[in-house]
């Protein structure tokens, strides 16, 4: 089966999914957003790389924090960001998905970056756009949200320097996360040898040892000797019903406390890919204490951001 | 008319007749076979004389589920579309669901659509009837006027029949007249929201998944409640290893069931869907190839008593969308032949024995006297070419649904004639 | 094929000619690869007191549209403020110019120089921008086809080179 992301001669086309992406081109990834790091950082935090050309922002499901950051890094790259609120459009006047992207494609647009309540929907766009026009997938369904795993595995590699030896714990609604997803596979494709998932029976996919991740249900046992600890968010509507009974229920047992917290390495890293329930999946003095990175990980959102898009617009 | 078809490989299932010879047609009915036939055709030559040498020649297919989409959904496909598909592909008998719009809950919608298919003159279309009134699950169908306007069965397609009650009651009552009764093996409840097996292929896609056990369940439910009615239940589309197992035992307790499998699921697992290929969207959904394995066994051992092409053409824009919204369903019709044949070499089955489970098994099923090669018989027959290629694509299927996961493949098994009643509704251009 | 001089003669030579024109605001930025190992030669011998830039013009380049990203960016670092420096920019080999105005547009982005000059340890010619370096080791002749590229050995030793484009 070839793959839907890259060209015929091996290079990233569209960012359909962290699945599947050779380790070469990760790694580029990552050490580009290294070097806009140094970009971000400076007075004038703006590259002439992406003049001229146009990103449609197309948000099929809304979500402010991503795709402000998506524009944030497309301005930085000088390119003309142009933000669509679907949701609120055309789809609703039952225009399909396919011709809302033709009309677009029309208006001459490079980059399309999607996001979509259906898996899968960056595939079917990524197959009908032109030669010239790249996806990047931005969140569909349950299946994968690859900036935010790369920028996950950019903020791992900045503290913990490699990838060898970690032992990498994800926390909560792993069923319904798409970052849990994409996170699993980049560190599955940089060779860490350990990484946990941590749920009760409810919140875990059929089948997701298949992963190549070890289940835990009992919290405290999962984050033994943890290097990095990544709490998942838990959606509102998931606290009460039939996976959860209770949002203080489980946080008693899968809320992130300093008191659980200190069964990790001393040294241990916690993410979250925001926003953030205090009091439900995490504690405020975990949230805002010293082994929280989840600021920083926002800031290297941008530059990883940036790094996809000046690759797969330049291919 | 007369027609010889000479020098053919004769199979037919049921006698296990497999031989070289010839057949002669009369009329509806085959009259003769082999010498006999040669002999009266010379007598007469105003037969006509079909070549068959190195072809085979089987009873028509018969199919037990292909939707025609009329009452209600002309434009994805017409009778007159899916009645080519079906006599190109061999398929000279079969059974359409009730999830037509309106569905096939009055006697008059029943007899509408056998007096449009009987018009057409190519395929014999049984009707089967809705179980329950719009399919909803609440309240029971008049079965026997239903019956006696054509009806050979009665089922709910794939809608649910989740309150229990009102399915035991459809039981007993269909029982109280001995209807057969066609069902699904699915737990609504367990199957909400589902959109793919729930397993590995799911979980890597992040696919809403449908576990195999809610066809485990609704199927030990069903059993039971064949115990205590005692009501005739076909149990189609089955998906699940434990499903085969099931039933197994069902069989051998001699409980009054059979079951049959949709043909993509003979050959394809979870692995197909691949990248999101929304062909593969399919009601029950695609399983574990563990799972594809035990069905190809069951049929092969004959606890799946037939295969159906499940045949559901669905338009282009309705498979352009993401997986999860995706229409499901493939057509059908045109690839049951080449898909049962493909299975048969890959199990290296005798022909006669896979040739059985699309001709004379589903045939004993639906309770219809076809399906058969005698003297005195129905003269439905296809004549193919199993070894001559297909390659499917969208500008070759009749059906106006082009939708299926086999495009672009190359399978063996070429429909030269098919005959129905006598007639000859479908030949392949000549080569 | 005639001789290539010496690159590391070339880059004592070329210390000799700075020399003379450095001020007390001086600073230095080399660039990724070949202008970064020479300058980090060039700021040893000449001991200048400011820390060295480096800097990796992939993000500013003129062909991106053509070539794509350069693999693998170097992260710029300038550890010192541009705004009313005297700037000397360093390459190996100065050919259409192009590295060299890249250069210009990343560093005004850092800030407002008072003056840039250009080092390169050989100058081949073949302009296609009104650039020159007003330090020169020596300049080379290159045949069609061929790309001069300066080399460093695992024992830092440099060296010029001449390749099959």
């Amino acid at each position: 089966m070839n793959n839907p992301q890259l060209t015929a001669s091996g290079a990233l086309q569209h960012l359909l999914s962290v699945e599947g992406l050779p380790r070469e081109i990760l790694v580029q990834i990552l050490d580009t957003a290294e070097s806009f790091c140094g970009v971000t950082e400076r007075e004038v935090k703006k590259v002439p790389l992406l003049r001229g050309k146009s990103v449609f922002n197309l948000f099929f499901e809304p979500s402010t924090r991503t795709r402000t950051t998506f524009e944030i890094a497309a301005k930085r790259l000088s390119a003309d960001v142009i933000n669509l609120n679907i949701a609120a459009s055309s789809q609703t006047k039952g225009e399909s998905l396919l011709d809302t992207v033709a009309n677009l494609s029309a208006m001459q647009a490079d980059l399309f970056i999607v996001r979509h309540a259906q898996a899968g929907a960056p595939h079917l766009i990524a197959r009908h756009v032109k030669p010239h026009e790249h996806v990047i997938n931005a969140g569909d369904g349950r299946h994968a949200h690859p900036t935010q795993g790369l920028l996950d595995l950019y903020t791992i590699r900045h503290y913990k320097k490699d990838f060898n030896g970690l032992t990498v714990a994800v926390v909560g609604d792993i069923l319904h996360s798409r970052v849990a997803r994409s996170l699993i596979h980049g560190l599955s494709i940089l060779g860490v040898p350990e990484v946990r998932v941590i749920g009760p029976q409810t919140l875990m996919p059929a089948r997701v040892e298949a992963l190549g991740v070890r289940v835990f249900h009992d919290m405290r046992a999962g984050l033994k000797d943890c290097d990095v600890v990544v709490m998942l968010r838990l959606q509102n509507e998931r606290m009460r019903g039939t996976l959860l009974p209770s949002a203080q229920e489980f946080n008693k047992h899968y809320g992130l406390t300093a008191e659980k917290l200190a069964l990790a390495k001393s040294n241990a890293i916690v993410m979250h890919p925001g926003p953030m329930n205090r009091g439900v999946e995490i504690d405020s003095s975990v949230a805002d204490g010293p082994h929280s990175v989840i600021l920083p990980q926002v800031t290297f959102g941008i530059a990883v951001r940036m790094a996809v898009m000046s690759i797969i617009a330049g291919n | 008319m007369r027609i010889l078809i000479a020098n053919g490989r004769i199979i037919d299932p049921a006698s296990g007749r497999d031989k070289v010879g010839n057949l002669l047609v009369d009329g509806e009915r085959i009259v003769a076979l082999d010498a006999e036939a040669e002999a009266r055709s010379r007598a007469d030559h105003a037969s006509r004389v079909i070549d068959a040498r190195g072809l085979v020649v089987a009873p028509g297919l018969v199919d037990l589920s292909a939707r025609l989409r009329e009452p209600g959904f002309e434009y994805r496909a017409t009778l007159e579309s899916e009645m080519d598909a079906a006599v190109a592909g061999g398929v000279t008998s079969l059974a359409c669901p009730p999830d037509t719009d309106p569905p096939l809950d009055e006697p008059g919608l029943v007899d509408m659509l056998r007096r449009r298919a009987k018009a057409q003159a190519r395929a014999r279309v049984y009707p089967v009837g809705a179980l329950t009134v719009k399919l909803k699950g609440e309240a029971l169908t008049e079965m026997a006027e239903l019956a006696e306007s054509g009806c050979v069965a009665f089922s709910q397609a794939n809608e649910p029949l989740a309150d229990t009650q009102v399915l035991w009651r459809a039981l007993q009552y269909a029982a109280t007249f001995g209807f057969p009764v066609w069902l699904r093996a699915e737990n609504a409840h367990l199957a909400r929201g589902g959109v793919a097996h729930d397993g590995e292929v799911a979980t890597r896609l992040g696919l809403p998944g449908i576990p195999a056990f809610a066809e485990t369940i609704a199927l030990g439910m069903l059993l039971e409640l064949v115990r205590a009615t005692g009501a005739r239940l076909h149990v189609c589309r089955i998906s699940t290893a434990g499903a085969v197992e099931m039933l197994r035992r069902a069989k051998a307790e001699k409980l009054p069931v059979s079951c049959d499998v949709g043909v993509h699921h003979v050959h394809m697992s979870e692995m197909d869907l691949g990248f999101f290929d929304s062909h593969c969207r399919l009601i029950p959904p695609l399983r574990s190839t563990r799972d594809r394995d035990a069905l190809r066994a069951g049929l092969a051992d004959g606890t799946i008593d037939c295969v159906c092409s499940d045949h559901t053409p669905v338009d282009d824009d309705a498979k352009q969308t993401p997986f999860g919204e995706a229409e499901p369903g493939a057509t059908g019709l045109e690839l049951l032949l080449p898909l049962v044949l493909r299975w048969a070499e890959q199990e290296k089955l005798p022909l006669a024995k896979a040739l059985a489970r699309i001709t004379s098994d589903p045939a004993h099923v639906l309770g219809i006297d076809k399906g058969r090669i005698a003297v005195g018989a129905s003269a439905d027959l296809v004549v193919f070419d199993p070894a001559a290629p297909v390659r499917i694509t969208a500008e070759g299927l009749k059906s106006q649904g082009k939708n299926s996961p086999f495009l672009g493949y190359e399978l063996a098994g070429q429909v030269r004639c098919t005959l129905v009643a006598g007639n000859p509704v479908y030949e392949s251009a000549a080569r | 094929m005639s001789a290539l001089p010496d690159a590391e003669k070339l880059c004592s030579e070329l210390a000799e000619r700075i020399r003379p024109h450095l001020t007390p605001n001086t600073a230095m930025i080399g660039l990724y690869t070949g202008g970064a190992w020479l300058a980090e030669r060039l700021h040893a011998l000449l001991a200048l007191p400011e820390p060295l830039g480096l800097m990796d013009i992939a993000f500013y380049r003129d062909d991106y549209h053509k070539q794509g990203l350069h693999h693998d960016p170097k992260r710029t670092k300038i550890p010192f403020g541009v705004e009313g420096r005297d700037l000397l920019l360093v390459d190996d080999v100065l050919y259409t110019g192009r590295t060299v105005r890249a250069a210009m547009n990343e560093l005004f982005d850092y800030g407002r120089p008072a003056c840039i000059s250009l080092a390169v340890l050989a100058d081949r010619g073949g302009r296609q921008l009104p650039i020159c370096a007003q330090h020169v080791g020596a300049k080379v002749e290159v045949p069609a086809g061929m790309r001069l590229r300066m080399k460093r050995s695992d024992s830092g030793a440099l060296s010029l080179e001449l390749e099959v484009e």
